[in-house]
């Protein structure tokens, strides 16, 4: 137990590190996520096409399989591009970077869907009814799509957020020091590997349950206006 | 790439597939036992177990699947009292943590599925169950089990494919599954494609089965609500 305590900072630092892998994802997934889903709604034979082997791929392979591949792999295709321009060697792929990059592509994948069904939701006559009443492409999606799809998708946001953030425990393979690395590291040269992924594990529990309240209250906050 | 390489070594990641499927298959089918008895304990509330499986659904579905895997392969040799109990020798083994953990965890995630499914359930046929003196036991096995099955089968799949995928991390605890073999070839001949490649393609393959054999079976399951061919 005091060696959980001395090594409270630690752990704090990894839970930041963790929380931060998992909002710069979740970004780069919401991103990904409104791309792929316009792609599929408005885009042409290309696009949805691109848009279709990008949802096959994340849900055939594991994030593990892709992150190993992004972290190892890519690090080799960066020098051997490196070398045929002719420097020694790339720039070096951090580990934090595969990971925020892999966990968010693989969660744009399934933000795709979640945006796509969130858009079919509202009804097509809002947006004739507003092109109708002048309003530009552009306004009607700020003013009458965007709050509408949003309401839509909160909940299933919420729910791939909660998937997330567990997720992003497997960046401590590849060696970036996140809680469960840190933990990890501490309990087996203490000798108390339990204490410490029991304390991991407490505070992916805390993190999970904050959030879950969060999007509950940010929920009924949009849902003000009558039920969706 | 060298083909070669991964040709020669074809046989090794066959056998990779085959402890994927075996560990994630046990582990579905133990998972969906227990999940069963636990969707039952929370839909009859059953007092104390009913407390019971609520924590146990919220504390494996709130933290990663790596953490949980790491708490029982590494965490448990902490104690002496596990490490002298007839226990151990199957609880130092990376298949049987995996295989616990992992049934553990698809329980606590097909509990969820299962209890939505039952309070889904139309009312009415569950009082014409009642109206026709079928015994709660009865009841569970006729009308309400395989109803529920039938309405989580889409969630369900869903939740295989996770299994199937989450498994991966068992490499991590040195089993040689697909990944662990393809990291086993990356590491004997210092290569870097060719493990995570092929490791990629056949999760790849596995994955569409798997989605096939359910697709599949929704249909079958489904007949009974499939539009009918109008009468010429």
């Amino acid at each position: 137990m005091e060696h959980l305590i001395a090594y409270g900072p630690a752990l704090l630092r990894g839970t930041v590190l963790t929380v931060t892998v998992a909002v710069c994802a979740m970004l780069l997934a919401t991103l990904l996520g409104a791309l792929g889903a316009a792609a599929k709604i408005a885009g042409g034979g290309f696009a949805r096409g691109l848009a279709g082997v990008y949802s096959t791929v994340v849900r055939g392979v594991p994030e593990l399989v892709l992150m190993l591949l992004a972290f190892y792999g890519g690090q080799r295709l960066i020098n051997s591009l490196a070398l045929l321009t002719g420097y020694e060697r790339g720039p070096d792929i951090s580990p934090f970077a595969a990971g925020v990059g892999v966990i968010g592509f693989v969660y744009g994948a399934y933000m795709t869907e979640t945006f796509r069904g969130a858009w079919l939701a509202v009804p097509k006559g809002q947006w004739e009814a507003a092109q109708a009443s002048g309003m530009s492409p552009g306004l009607t999606l700020r003013r009458i799509m965007a709050p509408q799809v949003m309401r839509h998708a909160l909940p299933g946001y919420a729910n791939i957020w909660l998937v997330l953030i567990k997720a992003t425990a497997i960046v401590s393979i590849i060696g970036l020091q996140d809680v469960v690395n840190i933990a990890d590291k501490a309990g087996k040269s203490l000798r108390e590997p339990f204490t410490f992924f029991l304390a991991v594990m407490m505070i992916f529990l805390i993190l999970t349950s904050l959030s879950g309240l969060l999007f509950k209250l940010i929920e009924k906050r949009v849902n003000r206006g009558g039920a969706a | 790439m060298n083909f070669d390489l991964i040709f020669r070594h074809a046989p090794d990641l066959l056998r990779g597939v085959w402890t994927t499927l075996w560990l994630t298959g046990s582990s579905l089918a133990v998972g969906l036992v227990l999940a069963v008895i636990c969707a039952v304990i929370l839909t009859e509330r059953i007092p104390v177990l009913e407390w019971l499986v609520r924590g146990f659904v919220y504390v494996f579905r709130g933290t990663p699947l790596l953490v949980q895997l790491y708490l029982v392969y590494y965490g448990l040799s902490q104690f002496p009292e596990i490490r002298r109990s007839f226990l151990w020798p199957w609880l130092r083994e990376p298949w049987f943590c995996a295989l616990l953990v992992f049934a553990l965890n698809t329980a606590a995630y097909t509990t969820e599925i299962l209890r939505g499914a039952i309070a889904n359930l139309r009312r009415g046929e569950l009082e014409a169950a009642v109206a026709y003196g079928m015994s709660p036991f009865t009841r569970l096995r006729r009308i309400v089990l395989p109803a529920a099955f039938r309405q989580a089968l889409p969630q369900y799949s869903n939740e295989v494919v996770f299994m199937l995928h989450g498994s991966a991390i068992a490499s991590v605890i040195t089993i040689q599954d697909i990944l662990g073999v393809g990291r086993t070839i990356n590491a004997r001949y210092y290569v870097t494609y060719e493990g995570f490649v092929s490791a990629a393609v056949l999760y790849l393959a596995v994955t569409f089965v798997v989605v096939a054999i359910f697709r599949q079976l929704e249909k079958r399951l489904m007949r009974h609500l499939a539009p009918v061919a109008a009468p010429r």
